[in-house]
């Protein structure tokens, strides 16, 4: 059908090819009919479609008719649908036609044609938000976007800083739950304004009361640790936020008329709200969080406050021992497998799962040594540096500039994540991809150690939709008395960047060493799939 | 509940008997409100509800008739103790320590500060620290001392604070007074701190966020009776003692049935959770050594110095005279009192304060003072630079100037006082001169010279 289009604009168009292959140059005219030759076979094209999917729709309610199922659906998307019914059947009609004779058409008739399509839209769109059962090929192929919104998920609220309803809901939120708003700090470079960025030297304690009443004292503490950076690295925030969850629920006593396993659950949500404007939730956290949530709204309404109190405890204690402790000795025992005598292993930053994993191979007299790489500004690769020498381990010591003048030294890369994407990229320390690609171009492999509980279903490709945005004035150093950035909020056109993350695309991941065993970076859905129907 | 405070407004006011001669230190009056109401309103504006003030008899007679005290909103739970008990301000948390259920924050009655005490408070939880304490650098007095000939420096024992390098870590405590031979400091300091800053121009506030575990090994240790004399200097000298690796080798005074406060910290629930967060995490509160975060230790003491703001210890004259000038300058109130009755002819500076049911009569010059309640000033008199408390009358044709007139005074006709103490209940007599005369001892008749 479309064909027809083509071949009535091609005599056309042959005049405007052939001057184009004679050299000359288009002349005004012949530009704006083909502009319009353009225009009209899209509009053909469109009016076609709709016109088919009229009649199939047509087909399909008389199918309806005879088959009188859900009537509840039919009387709304019958009005619904006779109103436009009668506007695009004479189109049609009066299209057919024309698409069989020339494309010559008036002014008048692509009025016409207009108007009615875009009433129909208007009935359909009607249609749709009374029904929203109704067949999805109804809408044209640039179907507005409220259609299509039952199907697209909402961006999370954090990646949304620079929307000032965004903004607005968040704050409301907070005074509802009775939290300080955490103001941004310095000006936020252009590709990254829509995250928040803090100061450390402003804690969320400053708006607060001394002996917080609203929050629990183990939050607050557990809070300012977060934002000073005492608690840092995944597991680490893991297994303090459940400690202070621990000792959240020892306080707990259930008010009266409630039940323990809603009021806890909304107990919670203050806090960590506090938490997340403290510092940004970890995926790792999250994975936690929604544990213990559905472990208390699956508390039985008959169980009495101790026991179910001593239920969550043991609880909190089990998904600690099971997903960090033994997944840690798990994860060390199939890495040992892969470290040779004689290997060059090379780790990044400070990973606590891959300090046990050295620390453990070490002690099963393997014989190797590490290269640790360190970037700044936070330099954690000197805490790791510190315990692998304090176990007699020998390492050399670069930082991250260095990465490809020691590569040709490596025998294998051995990195952590802070999550792993279900789309199988990496989520971890920023300088991580870095690292992957340059070891990718020496052909050197490269193993990520990951605990399962840090997987997540969230799905990135690049560093810039989620990240985090540390403090900016992290990256002014002192040299020999002089701070050259001392003042750079005062240079209009400087901003300082302090990244946290960075993902890596699974192409220069050779391995997940997981407590499941060793996978591709592409099995990383399925993994969470089973782990979806198991819960 | 995350902290309990608790006020010390027992103290005698030993370095100023003069003026704590008939008013007990607490309710002296600075900038026309009772001593003990700054830091109560510090607690106040920083959100608690609730502060255990331990005082004595006389002082909680007086602070219920108080009208500024009436203004606290919160619930004050007030211990009395005997005033001549000589009961240490360690003595007297040993006293409460039934009502003590979690961390304390001790404050001193007569300290007067603007800090902001979220930055002690932070350090004390992010920390897990056994002590945090606020310290402010030393204040100079330049004004002359009323009662004193000239500018007399007393030798003050001076303190001699290390800090690490961060400058929050408290690593070394001690007075001049105890360190006869010179500054010794121990070898392990030294190795797990190789870069200390010992500073001597800091004046301790007395405000001490206090664990616990202190509170109850103070319980068991009879022999501590000072929280800044003893009890600190112990904490701070704890900090690197080895007692968790010779647990047989037990300290002269304790007992054997005493716990000492390391495992009375360590007794502490999900320990191991809180160790393993801490093995996991990559952070180390120093470098350039084997060792973990913070050396392993429990106990941790971190101070905090604050060198710009208001913090002032009125525990002298000098620094009373100082803190009547600036504590107005911390809270907005209008200078006049609305109750006083000034004439129109007065002259007033904008840094005076005039108390309530005041009268102020006409052709009087009031600069840089303060006068309480009640008083009566009459005409052609000339106060410059003074304190003039409550209930006090001044009859005609007077100058005042540099003086601090204790309550219930009568300063006769065409008195000429310049920088002297006039104590409670005094009678100065008419045509009176007393250039720098040294305080008035109640029962003591001036002659006319």
């Amino acid at each position: 059908m479309a064909d027809s289009g083509v071949t009535d604009g091609l005599c056309d168009t042959d005049d405007i090819e052939r001057s184009k292959t004679e050299g000359k140059e288009l002349t005004k005219e012949e530009k704006q009919r083909l502009r319009k030759e353009k225009k009209h076979q899209k509009k053909i094209k469109e009016k076609k479609d709709d016109a088919a999917s009229h009649e199939d729709e047509k087909k399909k309610k008389k199918k309806k008719e005879e088959k009188p199922v859900g009537a509840a659906s039919q009387p709304p998307t019958q009005p619904s649908q006779k109103a436009p019914a009668p506007a695009p059947v004479p189109v049609p009609a009066s299209e057919t036609p024309a698409l069989a004779d020339k494309p010559a058409k008036s002014k008048a008739d692509l009025k016409a044609e207009r108007r009615a399509r875009q009433e129909s839209e208007r009935a359909s769109k009607q249609g749709k938000k009374g029904d929203v059962g109704q067949p999805v090929p109804t809408s044209k192929p640039k179907a507005p976007p409220s259609e299509l919104q039952p199907v697209v998920k909402r961006l999370p609220e954090h990646v949304q800083v620079d929307n000032p309803d965004v903004l607005k809901k968040l704050a409301k939120k907070l005074e509802r739950q009775q939290i300080p708003l955490r103001s941004d700090y310095g000006y936020k470079v252009s590709l990254f304004s829509h995250l928040h960025q803090y100061s450390r030297k402003a804690p969320l304690t400053q708006q607060l009361g001394i002996p917080s009443t609203v929050i629990h004292p183990a939050i607050v503490r557990l809070g300012l640790q977060y934002s000073q950076g005492i608690v840092a690295g995944s597991n680490a925030r893991s297994v303090a936020l459940l400690h202070a969850f621990k000792q959240v629920i020892r306080d707990y006593t259930t008010p009266p008329n409630e039940e323990l396993s809603r009021d806890l659950v909304n107990k919670l949500k203050p806090y960590i709200s506090f938490l997340n404007q403290c510092r940004p939730l970890s995926a790792s956290m999250g994975n936690a969080i929604k544990y213990i949530k559905k472990e208390i709204s699956n508390i039985p309404s008959q169980c009495k406050e101790e026991e179910a109190k001593s239920k969550l405890l043991s609880c909190i204690e089990c998904y600690i021992n099971e997903k960090i402790i033994l997944a840690a000795k798990a994860i060390a025992k199939y890495s040992i497998e892969k470290i040779s005598d004689g290997d060059v292993i090379l780790v990044y930053g400070c990973s606590s799962l891959v300090n046990h994993i050295l620390c453990e191979a070490f002690e099963k007299k393997r014989k190797f040594r590490v290269i640790v790489v360190d970037s700044r500004p936070r330099l954690e690769g000197r805490e790791a540096l510190r315990r692998l020498v304090q176990r007699g381990i020998s390492c050399t010591y670069v930082l991250i500039s260095a990465v490809s003048y020691i590569l040709p030294e490596v025998s294998k890369v051995f990195l952590g994540a802070h999550a792993l994407l279900a789309n199988g990229y990496v989520m971890s320390r920023v300088g991580t991809s870095q690292i992957a690609l340059v070891a990718k171009a020496f052909n050197v492999p490269v193993l990520v150690c990951c605990e399962t509980y840090k997987f997540c279903e969230r799905v990135q490709t690049d560093s810039f939709v989620s990240n985090e945005l540390d403090d900016p004035d992290e990256l002014i150093v002192t040299r020999k008395g002089k701070t050259q950035l001392e003042h750079w909020q005062e240079v209009p056109s400087l901003g300082l960047l302090n990244l946290v993350y960075d993902v890596t695309p699974p192409d220069f991941v050779d391995l997940v060493i997981t407590d499941l065993g060793m996978i591709p970076c592409t099995s990383v859905p399925v993994v969470l799939r089973v782990k979806n129907v198991d819960q | 509940m995350e902290l309990q405070a608790v006020l010390m407004a027992a103290g005698g006011g030993s370095r100023m008997p003069d003026l704590t001669y008939n008013t007990p230190k607490p309710m002296l009056p600075v900038g026309n409100k009772p001593l003990m109401w700054y830091p109560l309103n510090l607690l106040e504006r920083v959100g608690f509800e609730e502060v255990i003030v331990i005082t004595t008899k006389e002082v909680h007679k007086m602070m219920s008739t108080d009208p500024k005290m009436k203004d606290v909103k919160m619930k004050l739970d007030v211990v009395c103790i005997q005033e001549d008990g000589d009961m240490g301000t360690a003595d007297a948390l040993r006293h409460i320590q039934q009502k003590i259920k979690t961390d304390v924050l001790v404050v001193s009655c007569d300290l007067i500060t603007d800090v902001a005490l979220h930055e002690v408070v932070d350090l004390f939880r992010a920390h897990n620290a056994t002590l945090a304490m606020l310290m402010s650098k030393a204040h100079e007095f330049t004004d002359t001392v009323p009662g004193q000939k000239g500018k007399k420096k007393t030798a003050e024992q001076r303190d001699f604070v290390g800090v690490d390098q961060s400058g929050k870590r408290l690593l070394f405590m001690a007075n001049e007074a105890d360190l006869e031979d010179g500054l010794s400091i121990r070898k392990s300091i030294m190795r797990k701190h190789p870069r200390m800053h010992i500073k001597t121009g800091l004046e301790d506030a007395h405000l001490y966020c206090l664990k616990k575990a202190v509170v109850d090994f103070l319980a068991d240790n009879k022999s501590i009776s000072s929280i800044r004399g003893e009890l600190v200097p112990y904490l701070v000298r704890k900090q690197f003692s080895k007692t968790t690796n010779s647990p047989k080798i037990k300290d002269d005074a304790e007992d054997q049935n005493q716990k000492t406060i390391d495992e009375l910290l360590i007794s502490s629930r999900d320990e191991p959770l809180l160790q393993l967060a801490q093995e996991r995490s990559c952070w180390n509160d120093h470098r350039g050594d084997m060792s973990e975060a913070y050396h392993g230790g429990k106990l941790r003491c971190y101070v905090h110095i604050i060198d710009q703001g208001l913090c002032y210890r009125v525990n002298t004259l000098a620094a009373y005279i100082e803190a009547n000038r600036l504590a107005p300058k911390l809270f907005e109130e209008p200078a006049v009192h609305p109750s006083a009755v000034i004439s129109e002819r007065c002259q007033m500076g904008s840094d005076s304060i005039i108390g309530a049911l005041c009268q102020v009569a006409d052709k009087t010059s009031i600069k840089r003072s303060t006068i309480g309640n009640s008083t009566t000033v009459k005409e052609k008199v000339k106060v410059t630079n003074s304190i003039i408390m409550h209930g006090v009358t001044i009859e005609e044709g007077c100058n005042i100037q540099g003086c601090v007139i204790c309550s219930n005074a009568v300063i006769g006709r065409g008195a000429d006082l310049k920088y002297c103490l006039v104590g409670s209940g005094q009678q100065i007599e008419p045509e009176d001169e007393r250039p720098c005369l040294p305080c008035l001892k109640r029962g003591y008749n001036p002659q006319k010279h």
